[in-house]
């Protein structure tokens, strides 16, 4: 498939934590204060939020969080109940949509199916004082950027998902908005065509440097794609960050459990550094804690490290639990997942709970892992996280 | 900084309010107008008219006091009321004293010796403000005494007081030839009703689940009767089997005057509304079931019971409702076949033309009403479950042939295209002959349609302006209405109430509706007065009548729009009117010239509703069918009503013309 948008060759979503701390220029969009409420419901608890001029933003979260309840009223198509909204400094909090300025493009692609391509796209462009032919040569550009040239004189019913998507991208930036609304642009196409739109989607925000916001549930996208997330549940913001911020230093456990896959374990605070699961001693940061305090300890299949055969008295459970946290543990299943194997272990340290596990495949053949083999794995303890634990 | 502790409240405070757009106002412009539109042409008429049914008049007797002098006429007697007096002399009997809102009492009733030519004057007065009389035609009112020489008080008479009571319906109900009306029109709608659904049941089955030829052709054959009014079948019947019908002996003595000639009717002209609803209902079948009940085994008959029947359960109730509906709210057909046998429909006519008793009229109106709204509540409840039964992933069902079934199919649906054809081709035959079936040389006298009463060839030409003004006038109002229903936001509340009244002509009959307007718009005070008798009542009214319908299709062909695309345009800063005119009305293009001939087609044979509001003016075809069928020129008005055909199935034509015209203009996205 031809990368018809790829303007850079690569994504560099990596390293992206380095501009963090730099200060950010005065916000592009403020939002303090926003309530919405349907009745009895509340849809959307108190929501302040700044985003800078440029800057790629994902509202990522199930479906119900709020999230596309946040988008639409900073488009202006459901009013929030209270709260502020300002756009380049321009309080836009109660403005009709049609005087706010952005570009949106939905799921449903939203393309007028009785008007061409060419058409579609002229149609923000037309009764704005622009000659035909000025309008006929941004629609060329517009065609030429999103790689569609070939198509312009057809209907969109003879175009495929993807290319519709792009059509109705090209619609909303047509008119240079100074914002950029995607509300979940991608969750109607086919899984490959998604991966592929999501790239293309990126390169022309950064070539644009058009401030976006895309609604999405669909934590992969968000990660590959936004320069910060605002993770939301229950109408409220839990978390906002980088890809990797997130994803690393999760704040709450919901954060945790939804951006990535988690082991969940009640745990205790013992002391400084020290937490007891179930019965045995951990090491792991307990930074914000005090001894004593209810905790749930968390660590992610893929952070645990496998370590070779394991003692095979596993059994025992004198054994301290060694400053590296390692443990014994039995493996249950295996499920070869193309990329790595998901182990199912039991650790008698953990009370014969379930362990998830997802090791390499490499690692697999080296330590020559096998079903009902007792192999020794590593919790490292900078990837066991603790959040607190309602008492 | 973790916010999942954030407190459960809103905050207290006004709830914001967005700042309308010239969108918004445009829009609230247009609600307001089609909302006035509904309640001047359905809300204000309906209500007037029902608080007219529970309107009595009665002379109040102890309401007027009377003083008279001796012969000097300057020595006054005691004041005395008209009560007293009549107390006195017994001269008014009580029931003489209910009255309709015409009722006028002459005073001198109460005066045993007066004479016009005596020198006692009279002085008379209400004793209350509301208390009317009549002198001569100027009206008095008020506690005020005037005085009156004996030859002016001869023209002094008593208005009735108003008020509002059951004893209209008290009245209706104890008058037997009434009241048994209610039975005879629920039991021909019931029997109407069996037999029209057995019939189209049938006939839908062969068209959906066998294998039978000219399946098309016969789909065009059952649809005819809609081209026609209802009182068409009536005149083929009495033509067929009345008491020169050739056929008079099949019905062994029994006249088709009545009962069997009503049944026979109706089943004519409500057949191609139920035979639609059921076969709409049977092709959306899900192959998957058959798949499923032939894979278990289960026989032809268990199938049918189980599957085909459950399926198509919705629509033959459906089906069922508006059948019953039609018939017991029809009026043409019993009024030329019906003889004797009495119909709540007639009864309006009867009442109001006949017997100028408009109270009464509308008391039989509010009853008709009753059976009208419980079938379209009931039926509106089934069609919102209908909803959930069709699913996306549905295999369509491919019948397969079946020598027996295919064969038997076929000669079911040939003779109820017999049938239909027969009745068209009677109607035919006695428009073009001298008299049937005595003289059958070809005639064109019977379309002089200027030698008869009934209006004349200027008649038809008011149907076709009245059907055009409907068709064009009707289907911008609907679907601009239908557009604000479904597109506009906000303004939920009202809404509601919008698609309320559009939903509500559907179970208002036509000569309720006619009524209504009598009431409404006959009312000089009324601002609207001046379009009584016009052309434009009568266009308010045929749209209004078939008001349901129209805005269903209208909002059915909308609801398949994205919701989104208000949204986008609201963001590319597009007015809402250039999304309306270039993307909403020509994507809803066909479903708007389905609904202009719609209503064209409805316009040209309606009777019900404008029998009440035409003027020598604006005399309609259909309803100069009614007037020469009972003038007793019966082939002119056989031919009258094949005039009406014939403009139909042209009308039909050229919307099927104008449709693939337009279609492959502007729909090649399709």
């Amino acid at each position: 498939m031809r990368h018809a948008m790829s303007i850079e060759p690569t994504p560099t979503s990596i390293h992206r934590d380095a501009g963090q701390a730099v200060t950010r220029p005065s916000p592009y969009l403020e939002i303090s204060d926003l309530w919405k409420s349907y009745g009895d419901f509340v849809a959307l608890h108190d929501i302040s939020l700044s985003i800078a001029k440029g800057e790629f933003v994902c509202f990522l979260g199930p479906s119900g969080c709020g999230k596309t309840t946040l988008l639409r009223a900073i488009a202006g198509l459901d009013l929030q109940s209270q709260g502020t909204i300002l756009q380049d400094g321009r309080n836009i909090s109660t403005l009709p949509a049609s005087k706010r300025d952005y570009g949106i493009v939905f799921q449903s692609y939203a393309l007028f199916p009785n008007l061409t391509i060419e058409q579609n796209i002229a149609f923000g462009l037309e009764n704005t004082g622009r000659s035909k032919a000025e309008i006929a040569a941004r629609v060329a550009e517009l065609l030429e950027t999103v790689g569609l040239s070939a198509q312009g004189k057809k209907y969109p019913a003879q175009l495929s998902g993807g290319q519709q998507q792009r059509i109705a991208l090209a619609r909303a930036i047509a008119i240079s908005p100074g914002l950029l609304l995607l509300d979940e642009p991608l969750s109607a196409l086919d899984a490959k065509v998604r991966v592929h739109l999501r790239h293309e989607i990126k390169a022309l925000q950064r070539k644009l440097g058009v401030t976006t916001i895309m609604v999405t549930h669909d934590q992969e996208e968000a990660l590959a794609m936004a320069d910060r997330i605002v993770v939301m549940n229950h109408g409220v913001i839990e978390q906002v960050g980088s890809p990797t911020q997130i994803y690393r230093h999760p704040e709450t456990l919901f954060v945790a459990d939804f951006i990535g896959e988690t082991n969940q374990f009640p745990a205790k605070v013992m002391s400084q550094g020290q937490v007891e699961i179930v019965h045995s001693a951990f090491s792991c940061s307990t930074q914000d804690f005090a001894a004593g305090d209810p905790a749930t300890a968390v660590v992610r299949p893929v952070d645990i490290i496998p370590h070779g055969a394991g003692a095979h008295a596993v059994n025992s459970v004198d054994r301290p639990v060694t400053p590296q946290n390692l443990i014994d543990a039995e493996v249950q299943e295996m499920e070869f997942l193309g990329m790595f194997w998901r182990t199912r272990l039991t650790a008698p340290r953990l009370g014969d709970r379930t362990l998830i596990a997802d090791f390499s495949v490499n690692a697999v053949r080296r330590l020559n892992i096998e079903t009902g083999g007792v192999i020794q794995v590593e919790i490292p303890k900078e990837r066991l996280l603790l959040f607190p634990r309602g008492a | 900084m973790t916010m999942s502790l954030a407190i459960d409240y809103a905050p207290l405070g006004k709830p914001l309010r967005q700042e309308a757009s010239r969108d918004d106002l445009v829009k609230m412009g247009f609600m307001a107008v089609i909302g006035l539109y509904l309640i001047i042409a359905l809300g204000a008429p309906l209500s007037i008219m029902l608080s007219k049914s529970f309107s009595t008049y009665r002379f109040d007797l102890a309401a007027f006091e009377f003083q008279v002098s001796d012969e000097t006429g300057e020595t006054w007697g005691a004041p005395v009321t008209a009560d007293a007096l009549n107390r006195e002399l017994g001269s008014v009997t009580d029931s003489e004293l209910a009255t309709s809102s015409d009722g006028r009492l002459a005073a001198t009733k109460f005066f045993k010796d007066f004479s016009f030519r005596s020198p006692v004057r009279y002085r008379i007065r209400g004793t209350t403000d509301d208390t009317a009389f009549l002198v001569g035609s100027a009206l008095e009112k008020g506690t005020q005494w005037r005085e009156y020489d004996s030859g002016t008080f001869r023209r002094v008479v008593l208005r009735p007081a108003s008020s509002l009571g059951f004893d209209n319906f008290k009245t209706y109900f104890s008058t037997p030839a009434l009241a048994r009306s209610i039975y005879n029109s629920a039991l021909m709608a019931a029997i109407s009703t069996v037999v029209t659904i057995s019939i189209a049941f049938a006939l839908a089955y062969g068209l959906t689940r066998s294998c039978m030829p000219l399946k098309g052709l016969f789909r065009g054959i059952l649809t005819i009767p809609i081209l026609v009014p209802s009182l068409l079948p009536g005149i083929a019947l009495v033509y067929l089997f009345g008491n020169q019908g050739v056929f008079k002996d099949w019905l062994m003595g029994y006249s088709i005057y009545g009962p069997i000639g009503i049944v026979i009717g109706s089943v004519f002209f409500t057949l191609p509304h139920a035979f639609l609803i059921i076969l709409t209902a049977l092709s959306v079948a899900d192959a998957r079931h058959y798949e499923a009940a032939a894979s278990l085994k289960a026989s032809k008959w268990r199938t049918f019971t189980t599957v085909t029947v459950p399926g198509a359960r919705y629509g033959i109730v459906s089906a069922a409702f508006v059948v019953f509906t039609l018939v017991i709210t029809d009026f043409g057909l019993p009024k030329v076949i019906g003889g004797q046998y009495g119909m709540l429909a007639v009864d309006i006519y009867k009442q109001v033309i006949g017997q100028q008793n408009f109270e009464m009229g509308a008391v039989v109106s509010v009853i008709l009403l009753l059976p009208a709204i419980l079938a379209f509540a009931v039926d509106r409840r089934m069609q919102r479950r209908q909803v959930a039964l069709l699913s996306a992933r549905a295999v369509p069902y491919a019948p397969k042939p079946n020598a027996r079934l295919d064969g038997l199919c076929l000669a079911f649906c040939c003779l109820v295209s017999l049938f239909i054809l027969g009745m068209i081709t009677m109607c035919q035959i006695a428009a073009v002959v001298k008299f049937w079936p005595y003289d059958l040389t070809l005639t064109a006298k019977n379309f002089a349609f200027d030698l008869m009463d009934g209006g004349g060839w200027a008649a038809y030409g008011n149907s076709i302006k009245l059907a055009l003004l409907t068709a064009l006038f009707g289907s911008l109002v609907v679907f601009t209405g239908a557009y604000m229903v479904e597109k506009a936001d906000g303004f939920r509340a009202c809404r509601g109430v919008f698609h309320f009244l559009a939903m509500m002509p559907m179970a208002v009959p036509g000569m309720v509706l006619g009524l209504a307007y009598i009431f409404f718009f006959n009312n000089p005070s009324n601002p609207f007065h001046s379009i009584y008798g016009t052309m434009t009542i009568l266009v308010l009214c045929t749209v209004t009548h078939f008001y349901t319908v129209a805005h269903l299709t209208a909002l059915t062909a909308l609801k398949q729009m994205d919701p989104e695309f208000e949204s986008v345009a609201a963001s590319l800063k597009q007015p809402f009117h250039r999304l309306f005119f270039r993307v909403t009305v020509p994507v809803c293009l066909p479903a708007i010239l389905n609904i202009a001939i719609y209503l064209f087609v409805n316009a040209m044979t309606t009777v019900s509703a404008v029998v009440f509001l035409y003027s020598t003016n604006t005399k309609l075809a259909s309803v100069a069918v009614l007037n020469m069928d009972d003038a007793g020129d019966i082939a002119p008005a056989a031919a009258m009503g094949m005039m009406i055909f014939y403009t139909n199935v042209a009308a039909k034509l050229i919307h099927a013309l104008i449709a693939r015209g337009l279609l492959t203009r502007t729909q090649a996205w399709r």
